[in-house]
C-alpha cells in the first residue's frame, strides 16, 4: 500500500513537470499549428538563469527559490515571445518551416548552454524542507513532490481562468478551434500568437526551476529530456487541449512510475506503447479536436 | 448610407483564387450595388465559395477588389472585415466549444453592438445563451452565424448558402432575417434555393467553370427556364415545389 | 527535361562516380577541407562517412521532400541497420557454417528485421498526419534509443556502444589498411541508395506520393489510397536507412548509441534542408558539406585561434552545433531552396520555394 501511495504521488509530481511543458506546447500547437522544438530550451535557459540569480540572492532558501521561480517565469516568457516575434512570425502559416526553425534553435541553444555551463549536471542547493519527506499512509513522500503538484495546479487554474475570463482567452479558445474564422470576424489573431508563446514559455520557465528542484541539478539537457515526454503527453491528451494535456500528463507519469517499479524499469517503453495504443484506438488523442 | 446609391459597394475585377496551389476561380469580374441583395449562383463546385473567400483574403488570390472605392485585395482578412464586411460562411462555422454568448461576444467589433436587433431576430438564441454552440441544431447554428455578422454595423454582407440543409420552416426564418438586414446593408448572397433567391435578390451573377457567365436582374434570369437549365442544370425549383 | 539533358546528367553522374571510385588511388589535397591527401586512411574514412551520411540523407529526403512525411524517427532505422547487423553477427549462425555465409545471412536477417520494424512503425504512425506524425515517429525512435542505452542482456553495449565482432566479417573489410575497401563499400551504398530513390521517385508510386504531398484531397478524389503509397515510401526509405546503417557499422567497426537519438534525426533534417529539400542531389551535397563542416568546426573549436578569443566569441564558436544550428535557421529563413537551390535562385532571380504550396490546404 505504501509503495502504491509513493508511486502515485511521485507520478503526480513528475506529471506536474510534464504538464508545465506540455500545456504550452499544446496551446501553441492548437492555436498556431506550430510544433515547438525550442520549448525545451525555454525551460533550460529559465532553469539556468533562475538558478544563477537565486543562488546569488540567497542560496538554498525559500527566498532564493522564490526569486529563481520569478526569474524563470520571466525569462521563459520573454525568450518565448521573442522567438515567436523574431523567428516564427516571419514564416507565417508555413508550419513545416516553423518547426524547422525551432529545431535549429533547439540545436543551437543546447550547444550554447553546453558551452556556457558545461556538459555535466550542476547540483543545486534546495531549502531544507524540500529535501525531507512526509509520511502519508505509511509512505515516505519526498516533500518536493508537493511543491511541484501545487505549482502545476496553480498554473492550470491560472491558465483556465485566463482562457475563460478574458477577451484574449476567448480569442485563443476560438482560434484553437478555427483560426480562419477568428480572422474572418475581424480579429488579428497573430497578436494572440505572441501571447500564447509567452504563456507557454512562462509555464515552461517555472517548469525549469521546478525540474532543477525535482532532479536536484541543472543541465543543458534538462529541457530536451522533458520535451520528448511532453510531446507524447500532448499527442495522447489531444493536440490543442489543455485539459487533455493535464489528464495525459498525470496518466503518463503515473504509468511510467508504476512500470519502472513493477516491470523492471521499463517506464519509458511502456509510455511509448501507451502512445501507440492511443493512436490505434483514438488517433486524435483523448480530448483533441477532430484532425 | 454615405455612398450614393449609384456607386457599387464592391467592385471585383480580374479576381483569381488558388487552393493548395491550384487555380479554382479565374478572372472573375462583377459588381455589388450599394443596396439590396445580389445573388451569386452556379452549380456545385463552380467556385462560389472560393470567390467569397478570395474577396475576404481567406485563400490565396490576385486581382483588383474595391470596397467603396478602396482597394482591399492586398489586405489581410481581419483588416477587410474591420472595414465593415460581415461574413456568414458556408456550413456556419460556429465555434462549437464556445457558448452562444461567447460566439456573439467574439464577433462584436462596434463600440455599441446591436444586441437588441439580434435578440429580436433570433429569440431562440436568447434562451440558449449559455449553451455550447456545438450542441445546437443546424438551424440554430445558422442563426448564431448570422447573428455574428448582424451584430455589427457593416457596409457589406457576404453570405454563403445560409439555407443549406435546413428545414423549410427554418429557411423561412433565415430569409426573413436576411430580408430585414437587406433594408440597411447590401448583401452578396450565395444561395441554391431559387425560391429564396426570387424572394430576396434583385440582381444575379452566375458562375460556370470558374468564370462569370451571366450578370443581370434576378427576374430576367429566374424567368428564363433555358438560362437556368443551362447554367444551373436544374428547373426552377420554386415552380416545382 | 529534354532527352539530351537527361543523357548529359547521366554521363556526368557516371563520371563523378568513377572519379570518386579512383580517389583512393590519387593524392589530391584540399587544405582546410580534407585532413590529408585522398589516399590516406583518415581522409578516406572521413569521405566514406560523409557518403554514408549522404546516402542516409537521400533516403530521408525521399520521405520528407517527395512524400512530405516529416519523420523525426529516421535514426531508428539507421540504428536498426547498424545495431542489427552488429548483434546478428554476434549471435548468429552455428560455428561450423562458413564465415561468408554467416556474414551474408546476418545482412539478410538485418534487412528483414528492418523491414518488419519499418512496416510496423509506419503502419501505426501513418494513422496520423502532419505534425502528429512527426511526434509519433519521434516517440518510437526515442523508445529505440532508450532500449539501446538500457543494454538489454548486454546485447547493445549501452552507453559504450557496440563493438563490431570481426570473426565472421570478410578480412578485406577489416582494419585500417583496408579502409580503401570500406570506402568503396560506402560509395557502393551511396550509388545503390541513389538508384533506388531515383527508381521510386519516377515510378507511379512516386508520382502519387508527390501529388499527395501537394494536395491529398485531389488524390483521394481520384480514388487512390494515399495511405498505401505513403507506407510504401516510408518502408523503402527506412530499409535504405538500414542499409546505410550497416555500412556505418563496418566503416566505424562499431556503433555508438548517438545514432539512435532524436538529435541524430534532427541532424539529418538539417542536412536535407541545408542541401535543398526540392533536389535529390541536395541531400548528397548537404550530407557531404555537413559532415566536412562538422569535422572542420570541431577541429576549429580546439584551435589556438579560438582559444585566444574573448569569452563572448569563444564559447559559441567552440560549439560546432551552435554554428550549424544557427546556419540552419538562416537557411530556412533566407535560403528556402537550400544549397542546391542556389543556381535556380540565381537564374530566376527571385526567392522561389519548391515546397511553397504545401500548407495552403490546411489553412
Ligand atoms: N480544400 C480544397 N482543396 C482542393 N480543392 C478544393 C478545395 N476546396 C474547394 N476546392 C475546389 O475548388 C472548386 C470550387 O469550389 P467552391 O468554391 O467550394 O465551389 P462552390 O462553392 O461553388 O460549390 C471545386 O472544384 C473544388 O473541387
Ligand atoms: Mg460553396
Amino acid at each position: 500500500m505504501s509503495t502504491i501511495v509513493l508511486l502515485l504521488i511521485t507520478g503526480l509530481g513528475l506529471g506536474a513537470l510534464y504538464f508545465l511543458v506540455a500545456s504550452g506546447l499544446s496551446l501553441i500547437y492548437g492555436l498556431m499549428g506550430v510544433l515547438n522544438f525550442a520549448h525545451g530550451s525555454f525551460l533550460t535557459i529559465s532553469a539556468f538563469l533562475g538558478w544563477e540569480v537565486g543562488r546569488r540572492v540567497s542560496d538554498g532558501t525559500w527566498w532564493g527559490l522564490a526569486i529563481s521561480a520569478i526569474v524563470g517565469i520571466a525569462v521563459g516568457a520573454i525568450v518565448a515571445a521573442l522567438t515567436e516575434y523574431l523567428l516564427i512570425r516571419r514564416l507565417y502559416e508555413r508550419h513545416i518551416e516553423q518547426a524547422l526553425v525551432t529545431v535549429g534553435l533547439s540545436l543551437a541553444t543546447v550547444a550554447l548552454f553546453e558551452g556556457i555551463w558545461g556538459t555535466d549536471p550542476i547540483y543545486t542547493a534546495r531549502p531544507e524542507w524540500l529535501t525531507q519527506t512526509t509520511e502519508i499512509l505509511g509512505a515516505k513522500i519526498p516533500n518536493d513532490r508537493f511543491l511541484l503538484i501545487a505549482c502545476a495546479v496553480i498554473v492550470l487554474g491560472g491558465i483556465v481562468l485566463f482562457l475563460k475570463r478574458t477577451r484574449y482567452g476567448l480569442i485563443i479558445r476560438a482560434g484553437v478551434e478555427n483560426r480562419q474564422m477568428v480572422t474572418a470576424l475581424g480579429i488579428d489573431v497573430r497578436r494572440s500568437f505572441t501571447l500564447v508563446f509567452a504563456i507557454g514559455g512562462a509555464a515552461a520557465g517555472l517548469g525549469g526551476v521546478l525540474a532543477s528542484v525535482y532532479y536536484g541539478y541543472v543541465s543543458a539537457h534538462l529541457g530536451s529530456v522533458l520535451l520528448i515526454f511532453a510531446f507524447i503527453v500532448t499527442v495522447i491528451g489531444g493536440l490543442g487541449s489543455l485539459t487533455g494535456a493535464a489528464v495525459a500528463s498525470v496518466l503518463v507519469a503515473v504509468l511510467q512510475q508504476f512500470a519502472n517499479y513493477y516491470l523492471g524499469g521499463t517506464g519509458d517503453l511502456v509510455v511509448v506503447v501507451a502512445l501507440a495504443a492511443v493512436l490505434l484506438i483514438r488517433p486524435r488523442g483523448l480530448m483533441g479536436k477532430i484532425a | 448610407m454615405s455612398e450614393p446609391a449609384s456607386e457599387p459597394i464592391l467592385v471585383v475585377d480580374a479576381l483569381s483564387g488558388r487552393i493548395a496551389g491550384q487555380q479554382v476561380i479565374e478572372d472573375i469580374a462583377f459588381e455589388v450595388p450599394a443596396t439590396g441583395v445580389t445573388a451569386l449562383l452556379g452549380r456545385n463546385g463552380v467556385g462560389k465559395t472560393s470567390t467569397i473567400k478570395s474577396i475576404l483574403g481567406l485563400i490565396e488570390r490576385t486581382g483588383d477588389v474595391r470596397l467603396a472605392g478602396e482597394r482591399i485585395d492586398a489586405l489581410p482578412t481581419h483588416r477587410i472585415v474591420q472595414r465593415g464586411v460581415g461574413y456568414v460562411p458556408e456550413d456556419r462555422e460556429v465555434f462549437g466549444q464556445l457558448t452562444v454568448a461567447e460566439n456573439l461576444r467574439l464577433a462584436e467589433r462596434d463600440a455599441a453592438p446591436r444586441r437588441e436587433l439580434v435578440e429580436r431576430l433570433f429569440p431562440d438564441l436568447v434562451a440558449r445563451r449559455a449553451q455550447r454552440a456545438g450542441t445546437l441544431s443546424g438551424g440554430q447554428q445558422q442563426m448564431v452565424s448570422l447573428a455574428r455578422a448582424l451584430v455589427n454595423e457593416n457596409r457589406l454582407l457576404l453570405v454563403d448558402e445560409p439555407t443549406k440543409g435546413l428545414a423549410p420552416r427554418i429557411v423561412d426564418e433565415v430569409a426573413v432575417a436576411l430580408a430585414e438586414a437587406a433594408q440597411t446593408v447590401p448583401i452578396l448572397l450565395v444561395e441554391q434555393n431559387l425560391r429564396v433567391v426570387r424572394r430576396l435578390a434583385e440582381r444575379v451573377v452566375v458562375l460556370s467553370g470558374g468564370r462569370v457567365v451571366f450578370t443581370g436582374t434576378a427576374v430576367e434570369f429566374l424567368d428564363d427556364e433555358e438560362l437556368i437549365h443551362r447554367h444551373l442544370g436544374v428547373h426552377d425549383a420554386s415552380e416545382a415545389a | 527535361m529534354t532527352r539530351n539533358k537527361t543523357l548529359w546528367l547521366a554521363v556526368g553522374g557516371v563520371l563523378l562516380v568513377v572519379l570518386l571510385a579512383v580517389l583512393p588511388l590519387l593524392a589530391i589535397e584540399i587544405p582546410g577541407v580534407l585532413p590529408g591527401p585522398t589516399y590516406t586512411p583518415g581522409t578516406l574514412q572521413l569521405i566514406a562517412y560523409a557518403m554514408l551520411i549522404a546516402a542516409l540523407a537521400l533516403s530521408y529526403r525521399m520521405m520528407f521532400g517527395l512524400a512530405g512525411l516529416l519523420s523525426f524517427g529516421h535514426a531508428l532505422f539507421f540504428a536498426a541497420g547498424a545495431y542489427g547487423l552488429g548483434m546478428t553477427l554476434d549471435a548468429f549462425g552455428p560455428a561450423e557454417w562458413p564465415s561468408e555465409l554467416i556474414f551474408l545471412g546476418s545482412i539478410v536477417v538485418t534487412l528483414a528485421a528492418g523491414f518488419v520494424l519499418a512496416a510496423t512503425v509506419g503502419a501505426l504512425a501513418l494513422r496520423v498526419t502532419g505534425i502528429s506524425f512527426a511526434m509519433v515517429t519521434l516517440a518510437f525512435a526515442q523508445a529505440g534509443s532508450v532500449l539501446i542505452r538500457r543494454n538489454p542482456g548486454g546485447a547493445t553495449g549501452g552507453d559504450e556502444g557496440l563493438a563490431l565482432d570481426i570473426e565472421h566479417v570478410p578480412g578485406a573489410l577489416v582494419g585500417v589498411l583496408n579502409t580503401r575497401n570500406l570506402y568503396w563499400v560506402a560509395l557502393g551504398v551511396l550509388v545503390f541508395v541513389y538508384l533506388v530513390v531515383l527508381w521510386v521517385e519516377q515510378s507511379r508510386a512516386g508520382h502519387v506520393a508527390a501529388a499527395t504531398r501537394e494536395n491529398e484531397l485531389r488524390v483521394r478524389v481520384l480514388g487512390l489510397r494515399p495511405y498505401n503509397v505513403k507506407l510504401l515510401i516510408f518502408i523503402v526509405a527506412s530499409v535504405l536507412a538500414a542499409v546505410a546503417g550497416m555500412g556505418y557499422l563496418l566503416l566505424q567497426s562499431g556503433a555508438a548509441p548517438r545514432v539512435a537519438t532524436a538529435d541524430f534525426t534532427l541532424t539529418l533534417l538539417v542536412i536535407v534542408v541545408l542541401g535543398g529539400v526540392g533536389y535529390r542531389w541536395g541531400a548528397i551535397v548537404g550530407g557531404i558539406v555537413y559532415t566536412l563542416l562538422d569535422q572542420r568546426l570541431t577541429a576549429l573549436a580546439g584551435s589556438e585561434f579560438i582559444a585566444g578569443l574573448p569569452a563572448v566569441l569563444r564559447v559559441p564558436l567552440s560549439e560546432p552545433l551552435f554554428i550549424l544550428g544557427t546556419l540552419f535557421i538562416l537557411v530556412v529563413l533566407f535560403l528556402p531552396g537550400g544549397i542546391a537551390g542556389i543556381p535556380q535562385r540565381i537564374r530566376s532571380g527571385r526567392a522561389s520555394h519548391p515546397a511553397e504550396s504545401e500548407e495552403v490546404a490546411d489553412a
